[in-house]
């Protein structure tokens, strides 16, 4: 969006990562660009996830460096909405939808004293954002699995993020909800780059404007001298699916 | 009941352990409900056990066995804390270390303090007639200590408390607060400690949260009726203790229990009775649906 040379956003540069036992990432260079949405497939254990929390700055890459928004993770965390495939959270917590979302907006503003009002109509525009504007006052522990993603969305939309990253959205709830869900984000990729996390290319594809297939290590066209005719040509087209030696996705 | 009451009236020591009771309850209500909704009870065991070493060191060394006991819940809290966050594997046994060997130090320097052992029963099962103006004095500041922290940073130890990955995205200094909310814990253990002594602790800590949160589905309203209920049990535990001459604490910590008890079995009927009215409701929506389509 920044004219002729449009910035990466985020920049993986040969990466890799252990979590003890062998490298579940390795070597991965990965550039993606203002506004895209992007992808990221491949099998179970691929490396996917570790490969979000590497961006999240939840975790330290052994080499290679990370840079979002052109800083370390942790300096702009804040910048990045993310959908864990997990939530930490107890289902049973005493808590209502609207205040999961407004956890969302901790770190902006004061650190002392209550949630203000601009917090409060920030949560609501965005559960009415994610078509779950009537859910506010739900107990967390009520709600069905997509109305609890829709939440969770939510609570990344409401911290104004530039990026969002989503591991998994779709994992746990029916197809039609599949179809809702990204039908959410590809409007929110007006204004947001995306980058989500799954195991099934052929229903995102429909979806995203670039695929890059990750086990272990990154196979993925495009990966370099990303400018604007590429996203320019990327925009608007049916994605082109990431042919790829792997066999293990479909 | 009559006899307390009349007692109550007369007797400044009977006074003060209401005050003292009462305090007690801010504690168990505030405190007890994160330990309750963060399930760390067992880490709140651990805290109120490592207690006595405090104590009996205090004791022995011929110090104030509160401030004893202060210190050491501080110090228990930012180790158990510790051990937490940098030890996620082997957390449990090495808290279950620490608990045992706390309470070992605890009662080999009683022993060894001339004229004391009768203490140990009062440190370990409490004594609420026992508390002093004082006391009561240094209860209060505790509270107010407590509530100033939660009421600064109620978000924080919210988020910490329900999802810390997420508020370690939002910024939010997860192990500070961690371990700024095991203090606070560690300090409403001390007060309660002086209601029912350390090894009951965990009753007046966690039960009425537990009773509250079968009724009530915030935080906050948690908090109040934890609160509430705390008064309700300390206060009916002194009553009923007074006439027939029983240790209060035990009297108190009975109470809670039996309440926690029918409370659990009523408030399972509740949601069988609930699920079933559902149901019914839904079925009887559909048979309108079908006679008016």
């Amino acid at each position: 969006m920044s004219g002729a040379h449009p910035a990466s956003v985020i920049e993986l540069a040969g990466v890799s990562f252990s979590y003890g036992a062998g490298l579940v990432v390795e070597g991965v260079d990965l550039r993606v660009a203002d506004g895209e949405f992007l992808g990221l497939v491949g099998p179970n254990a691929g490396g996917k996830s570790t490969l979000l929390k590497l961006i999240l700055g939840l975790l330290e890459p052994q080499t290679g460096s990370v840079r979002v928004l052109g800083r370390l993770p942790r300096e702009t965390r804040r910048s990045l909405g993310y959908v864990p495939q997990y939530p930490g959270f107890a289902r049973d917590f005493p808590i209502t939808a609207e205040q999961v979302v407004l956890m969302g907006r901790l770190g902006l503003g004061s650190a002392i004293g209550p949630y203000r009002r601009r917090d409060r109509e920030a949560a609501r525009r965005a559960l009415a954002e994610v078509e779950a504007g009537d859910l506010g006052g739900r107990q967390i522990g009520t709600l069905s699995g997509g109305q609890l993603q829709r939440v969770l969305l939510a609570r990344a939309l409401v911290g104004e993020p530039r990026i969002l990253l989503l591991d998994e959205p779709t994992a746990n709830i029916d197809q039609r909800m599949e179809g809702e869900i990204f039908d959410l984000l590809r409007t929110l990729n007006e204004r947001l780059t995306i980058v989500v996390v799954s195991h099934d290319v052929a229903f995102i594809s429909a979806y995203v404007t670039r695929v890059a297939c990750i086990n272990r290590t990154l196979v993925c066209h495009r990966t370099d001298a990303i400018d604007g005719a590429v996203i320019q040509a990327l925009y608007g087209e049916p994605v082109r699916m990431v042919s790829h030696a792997h066999g293990h996705v479909h | 009941m009559a006899e307390f009451f009349q007692a109550l009236a007369s007797q400044p020591f009977l006074q003060t352990a209401l005050i003292a009771g009462l305090l007690a309850s801010l504690g168990c209500g505030v405190a007890g409900t994160f330990v309750v909704v963060k399930r760390i009870t067992f880490l709140a065991g651990g805290i109120a056990h490592s207690v006595l070493g405090g104590m009996g060191a205090a004791l022995y060394y011929g110090l104030d066995p509160l401030a004893g006991a202060l210190v050491a819940a501080v110090v228990s809290a930012l180790l158990i804390g510790w051990v937490r966050l940098a030890w996620r594997t082997q957390e449990d046994t090495l808290i279950g270390a620490l608990w045992a060997i706390g309470m070992a130090v605890g009662v080999l320097f009683i022993a060894k303090t001339p004229g004391y052992a009768s203490d140990l029963m009062s440190y370990l099962f409490g004594n609420i007639l026992l508390v002093s103006e004082r006391d009561l004095w240094v209860m209060l500041g505790l509270d107010a200590l407590l509530l100033l922290m939660v009421g600064l940073f109620f978000r924080q130890f919210l988020a910490v408390s329900f999802d810390e990955e997420h508020a370690r995205l939002r910024g939010v200094p997860v192990a500070l607060f961690y371990l700024l909310l095991l203090v606070l814990v560690a300090v409403t253990v001390v007060v309660l400690i002086q209601v029912v002594g350390l090894i009951l602790v965990i009753a007046l800590l966690t039960l009425p949260a537990a009773i509250a949160a079968h009724y009530v589905h915030s935080v906050g309203r948690m908090m109040l009726l934890a609160t509430l209920l705390g008064s309700v049990f300390t206060t009916s535990g002194l009553a009923l203790s007074y006439a027939p001459d029983l240790p209060a604490g035990p009297t108190m910590v009975l109470l809670a229990g039996a309440v926690y008890l029918a409370s659990a079995v009523l408030s399972r009927a509740l949601a069988g009775w609930r699920a079933r009215r559902s149901l019914a409701a839904s079925l009887v929506a559909r048979m309108d649906g079908g006679s008016h389509g």
